[in-house]
């Protein structure tokens, strides 16, 4: 019983802590609406990912007799904010998997396929699996594909070897970056980090593990014998400029050597060379370690469904969506949240937990004939490890505005412990709560 | 921000913890809290001879605290980075101090009875 005690305590006094924590980089939406609406429409959510799930749920519970379907293959779910975490040998590949079965509400269709085909004119979606769909109101959740054949030589079957990681790809492959990363780190050598020129998610990530792989060629002896290179997309390591300039501090201090404006087009896993596209022409660097981060676009469904931007992202094919009400700009039964909404920031959970409150209202406002104001102001957060043990909690939103979640206590641009804590223990419950609709 | 509501933090909890183990720990919580108000009532007085043990036992718990949270989160006193750490860290020895203080008055509170000391 002491044990239980004890363990109760502490466990309880780091949940409160970290909650609180998680507040901020998960911010608290309102609960949803006590007040249901009685309907008949059908909705169908294309997508049950971080926004498709949480939007099920939200809507189900706020809606009564509307038919809500939601379309995805997909048997398990994945927490991918963990990636980052199971590539630095923190946690197993199982920490980010869970069933998409287990986050969908009983009274919501679960079609087990892909969608193939889009036609908003005639409001209808049409499966993989043949079955055609109708909707009065449709949101696209999809979540984005990460294109690995935009950069030549690669491939998800190069990763894991050669010295290539590339923990975007999923929890075994990032279970995989591990394992090269910690053998990179016994010896030393050349460790390259980039990110791709497309919009992407979580934009911080690839600074993040820079830093991890800093970390453990410092503890293992080996940095003094090691480069560092981080090749920048554009001529900043961020898009916010004040977190920029914070970023290049802690660059130098770690003695890492920057690049800006090389956009890798090509790797060769054999010879470990990379290829850089610059304004000085063709670069090649070689490297002992990489973490790949390949370009990223809406999937095929939505690029070729009418719906994407064709003068903004061009070749990306993100939802064509008002960037506040996240409503479509010409179809205004048609919303987007999460990775394949076009927006200028917000490929993040932290950013679905924000997002997914708007789309609730302003379309139950909708059907019950009315409007809303409630819009999404770009909030995003990103809590930038530094080091194993300490992260700076950075949140900003579409104004490149920080939006600290606690002014005055939480430093957006320190690296603390208390960052550190929020990030390893609070978010991923504080995550699948929001997936329930409850926070 | 928008405020947190508090169904939402106990959402939060039961996601982390699970609900059973959640409520469990709430209700273990509550009762060794119940047991040493009712020692207290039942002993109409604060024992100092009890109270001793148990104030030699917090640099115990705070020690116990801090290193257990350094131990889930993989994180040491190197990581502190600033004046909030700091604070955090002196919250979590606080809270371990005084969870072990309680936990052993009651402890011997029940072991012991009331009539063998008065202090």
């Amino acid at each position: 019983m002491s044990t239980d005690k004890i363990m109760a305590s502490r466990r309880a006094f780091l949940g409160a802590m970290a909650t609180g924590g998680a507040a901020a980089a998960l911010p608290m939406a309102a609960p949803a609406g006590a007040q249901q609406v009685a309907t008949s429409a059908s909705i169908v959510i294309l997508g049950a990912g971080a926004a498709g799930a949480a939007l099920a749920n939200r809507l189900s519970a706020r809606l009564d007799g509307a038919t809500i379907t939601i379309i995805d293959p997909r048997q398990r779910h994945l927490y991918q904010p963990g990636f980052t975490l199971i590539a630095a040998g923190l946690k197993p590949a199982s920490y980010s998997v869970s069933t998409t079965a287990e986050w969908l509400p009983s009274g919501v269709r679960w079609i087990e396929q892909g969608a193939a085909g889009i036609d908003p004119e005639s409001q209808t979606v049409i499966t993989d699996g043949g079955e055609t769909v109708d909707y009065d109101y449709l949101i696209l959740a999809t979540g984005l594909e990460l294109h690995y054949e935009g950069i030549e030589g690669m491939s998800r079957d190069v990763i894991g070897q050669n010295g290539i990681g590339s923990f975007y790809a999923g929890p075994d492959e990032a279970a995989a970056t591990w394992r090269e990363m910690d053998r990179f780190t016994e010896t030393g050598g050349r460790a390259l980090f980039t990110r791709p020129a497309t919009e992407m998610k979580c934009a911080g990530a690839p600074l993040k593990y820079t830093f991890l792989t800093d970390h453990y060629l410092r503890e293992k002896g080996s940095r003094s014998r090691s480069e560092v290179i981080y090749a920048a997309h554009s001529n900043s390591l961020f898009g916010v400029p004040i977190v920029h300039e914070k970023l290049r501090m802690l660059y130098d201090d770690r003695g890492f050597d920057t690049v800006y404006n090389h956009v890798m087009t090509a790797i060769d896993p054999g010879a470990k060379v990379a290829t850089f596209d610059t304004p000085d022409g063709p670069v090649e660097i070689g490297f002992d370690f990489t973490n790949v981060i390949p370009p990223m676009r809406a999937p095929a469904v939505i690029r070729e469904s009418g719906l994407a931007w064709e003068d903004r992202w061009v070749g990306q094919g993100w939802a064509e969506v008002d960037p506040y009400s996240l409503r479509h700009r010409r179809y205004p039964n048609v919303f987007a949240a999460g990775d394949v909404a076009g927006v200028p920031k917000g490929k993040t959970a932290a950013s679905v937990k924000w997002q997914v409150p708007v789309v609730e209202d302003q379309l139950v406002a909708q059907i019950a004939g009315d409007t809303t104001d409630r819009s999404y102001n770009g909030y995003t957060s990103c809590p930038m490890i530094t080091r194993v043990g300490r992260a700076m909690l950075i949140e900003f939103d579409y104004n490149d505005n920080l939006t600290p979640s606690f002014p005055g206590i939480i430093a957006p641009l320190e690296e603390l412990w208390v960052s550190w804590l929020i990030k390893d223990i609070a978010l991923k419950p504080t995550y699948y709560a929001m997936l329930r609709g409850r926070a | 921000m928008e405020n947190p509501s508090f169904g939402m933090f106990i959402a939060v909890f039961e996601e982390m913890f699970g609900p059973v183990l959640f409520w469990l720990m709430v209700t273990v919580a509550a009762a060794v809290t119940a047991v040493y108000l009712y020692v207290l009532i039942r002993d109409r007085a604060v024992s100092w001879r009890k109270f001793l043990l148990a104030q030699l036992s917090m640099p115990v718990g705070a020690l116990a605290a801090v290193v257990f949270v350094w131990w889930v989160t993989n994180s040491g006193l190197g990581d502190v980075g600033g004046p909030v750490d700091v604070i955090v860290l002196l919250g979590v020895a606080a809270l371990g101090a005084v969870g072990m203080a309680v936990f052993v008055y009651t402890v011997q509170s029940l072991i012991r009875g009331a009539s063998q000391d008065d202090g």
